[in-house]
């Protein structure tokens, strides 16, 4: 589904990314572990399609498409979901307007027709609910005074709603207290399925703890230095980075 | 003939024909004209060394013939003034074309128990005296040209007079209609609203340009509120590409009277609009609000000011502006705390999105505080629309335009939603979205 190889990138005339590979099929959850600074938010952010970054050298294939040259609502539309770290607020936008447009989008692209307010609304209702999340928030603006729990819940919603192919999460675990992480974990493993692939960016164990991922990397320096599976998380929990570190400059 | 002297002549020759029409019966009203347009001719336009003026050139203004309107104008179809109609709901309705009344247009209020509407056409006529309070020199800025200029030829206009405890259950609107003339024309329409003590009402103050106008108008509107009285009062500028306008508005407001206004300014080649309140007595309250849009080479330039002269007095001001081309905008809002007003609580903010590169906005906040034991606040912003809000809206699947309309809207949607009544707020979402989506669409991208 998506083919990543030799990807170098540079932010601020920065080489973030050196040289990054990474297969994903469909049905396969994909976590991403690494130090501070290693690149894996910089990763995402490309693959979504946030200008900033300079390819300078690489491929990146989804779905049979050259993804580095579609703008980002292509990518969306075509199925690729960004979970954001800091999601951002919109003032003026309320939620139920934004999923609606994002959701219809979507649909005119796959060629499905338009769904009316009604149906719509019963659909994200039963996924609110089971996101655990207030009716009330429909009509607030999109993330606006929201707690980071309800920011990070409101992305899982999102995703939920708009069902894509490729979900990309970025830290999505990072400040939730363990109810929160348990509802988005729910939220996560519901979208799993043999059609859905993820990415998950994480700096700890705990989320995996939810949703078992089939494969863990280990991403240092612009590059994928070590990859193995599950149980390579729970030994980077237990002994840290360095000895991966180690290992690969050997 | 010197430059100040030509830039007057036409008002000057307007005049001349207006008194030697010898309409005017009362004394009083024959010499208020005279005094007035001498206070006029003497100050002639403001210049831009005035601070008032600094950043809107009278330039524009002093380079076109305006012919001071007498004829009445003609008939204009009425589905004409759908577009800036109040149909969300039903309401009274006053037309005024050109700045005279269109009787045939309007409504007749009548049977509405204490509610008294004149227009000022009549009144002239018949019964000067009950309008002398209201023009009488004590009464009108003395020191503004354009007051002066709108006493020396006022023609018409409405008078509009509410006794105590009096609930205005439908709005009223008050159309002024600019309409193209052989030659373009000057007019100065007169608007005085009084609400006796705890009396309710609700003003919509329309000014409409149909295609082709290319007129000047200069309004002054004078509101009286008596002890606990409150008054919603909207402002649509909706004028054509071509018209002039400056507007005055004064308000003065007693114990625990409420006035709150929501302006629009949609339209229109070069607008000046001041607003003035006067808190003058206790518990008095006031709420400015105001959103304006310009693109292309317009100039849309808002002054504000309110004075607390009273202790316990409040004010809330909200002021956002779309500048678009090679628009100009500005804001100046002076809030002023006498120094007996203790306890006043004053807060102020004007943000501005700047879509293009040619577009100027000049903003400046201005606080004159003497008294101690007051909360005043004030913030200006000037930015672009937030680019990781457009990344955020297009990741999710929103084409760039509409991610780019999405953010407009929501910013002026602000505005909208500080109007209390469903319907009213309807209405201003109406008048927004006819002139919004080209604003966008001519954009540079940055």
């Amino acid at each position: 589904m998506l083919s990543i190889k030799n990807l170098h990138a540079r932010v601020e005339g920065r080489e973030i990314l050196k040289g990054l590979d990474l297969e994903v099929k469909a049905g396969e959850v994909h976590a991403i572990m690494g130090p501070n600074g290693s690149g894996k938010s910089t990763l995402v952010h490309i693959l979504a399609g946030r200008d900033g970054y300079e390819v300078t050298a690489g491929s990146v294939t989804y779905l049979g498409m050259d993804l580095l040259s579609m703008p980002p609502e292509e990518r969306a539309r075509a199925g690729v979901f960004l979970a954001f770290q800091y999601p951002v607020e919109i003032p003026g936008v309320n939620n139920v307007y934004l999923l609606k447009a994002a959701y219809n989008a979507i649909r005119k692209q796959r060629g499905e027709p338009q769904m009316d307010a009604m149906d719509f609304l019963t659909v994200v209702k039963a996924k609110m609910q089971f996101m655990g999340i207030d009716p009330s928030f429909l009509n607030r603006a999109v993330n606006e005074g929201f707690s980071g729990g309800e920011k990070k819940r409101n992305e899982i919603l999102q995703m939920l709603v708009l069902e894509p192919r490729l979900a990309l999460l970025d830290e999505t675990d990072s400040g939730l207290d363990i109810d929160a992480l348990k509802i988005v974990a729910q939220g996560i493993n519901k979208l799993r399925s043999p059609e859905h692939a993820m990415v998950m960016v994480t700096h700890y164990q705990r989320l995996l703890d939810y949703v078992q991922p089939d494969v863990v990397h280990v991403l240092a320096d612009g590059r994928i230095i070590k990859s193995g599976d599950k149980q390579l998380a729970l030994e980077l929990e237990r002994r840290g980075y360095d000895w991966v570190l180690a290992e690969a400059a050997a | 003939m010197n430059a100040v002297a030509e830039a007057l002549r036409p008002y000057t020759e307007g005049f001349a024909a207006l008194t030697s029409a010898h309409a005017d019966k009362a004394p009083w009203l024959i010499n208020l004209r005279r005094d007035a347009f001498a206070h006029f001719t003497a100050q002639g336009f403001p210049g831009e060394r005035e601070e008032d003026w600094k950043y809107t050139s009278l330039r524009p203004l002093e380079k076109r013939r305006f012919v001071s309107t007498q004829s009445i104008p003609e008939q204009i179809q009425p589905a004409l003034l759908e577009p800036v109609l109040l149909c969300e709901q039903p309401a009274y309705k006053l037309i005024f074309i050109n700045g005279r009344y269109a009787p045939a247009l309007s409504d007749a209020v009548d049977g509405v128990s204490g509610l008294r509407i004149t227009e000022l056409s009549t009144s002239l006529k018949h019964d000067a005296r009950s309008l002398q309070p209201w023009l009488t020199p004590e009464t009108i800025w003395k020191r503004d040209s354009f007051t002066a200029l709108n006493t020396a030829f006022l023609q018409d206009g409405v008078l509009i007079e509410c006794d105590a405890d009096v609930h205005l259950e439908l709005p009223l609107q008050l159309i002024f209609v600019s309409h193209q003339q052989p030659q373009p024309g000057a007019c100065y329409p007169r608007i005085l609203l009084k609400l006796g003590a705890r009396s309710q009402a609700t003003v919509i103050e329309t000014y409409y340009g149909l295609v082709g106008s290319a007129n000047f108008t200069a309004s002054v509107t004078q509101v009286l509120l008596d002890d606990s009285a409150s008054l919603e009062h909207m402002h649509i500028h909706r004028e054509s590409p071509g018209d002039f306008h400056v507007s005055r508005v004064a308000i003065d407001l007693q114990r625990a009277s409420s006035y709150t206004s929501h302006t629009f300014n949609l339209g229109g080649l070069w607008i000046r609009t001041d607003l003035q309140a006067r808190l003058q007595a206790p518990q008095a309250r006031t709420v400015f609000n105001g959103l304006y849009t310009v693109n292309g080479r317009q100039h849309v330039d808002n002054h504000t000011c309110i004075e607390h002269l009273s202790p316990e007095t409040r004010s809330d001001e909200l002021y956002h502006g779309i500048i678009g081309g090679h628009a100009h905008a500005v804001f100046n809002g002076k809030v002023i705390v006498a120094k007996h007003a203790v306890k006043t609580d004053a807060a102020q903010s004007n943000n501005n999105l700047l879509l293009s590169r040619g577009a100027e906005i000049d903003t400046k906040p201005e606080l004159e505080i003497y008294a101690d034991d007051v909360q005043c606040s004030h913030g200006a912003t000037i930015g672009q629309l937030d680019k990781q809000a457009l990344f955020y809206l297009r990741s999710r699947g929103i084409d760039e335009q509409s991610a780019r309309d999405m953010l407009m809207e929501a910013f002026a949607y602000r505005l909208i939603e500080r109007i209390a009544a469903p319907e009213l707020r309807a209405y201003a979402a109406r008048q927004v979205n006819q002139v919004l989506p080209g604003m966008t669409a001519v954009m540079e991208q940055s």
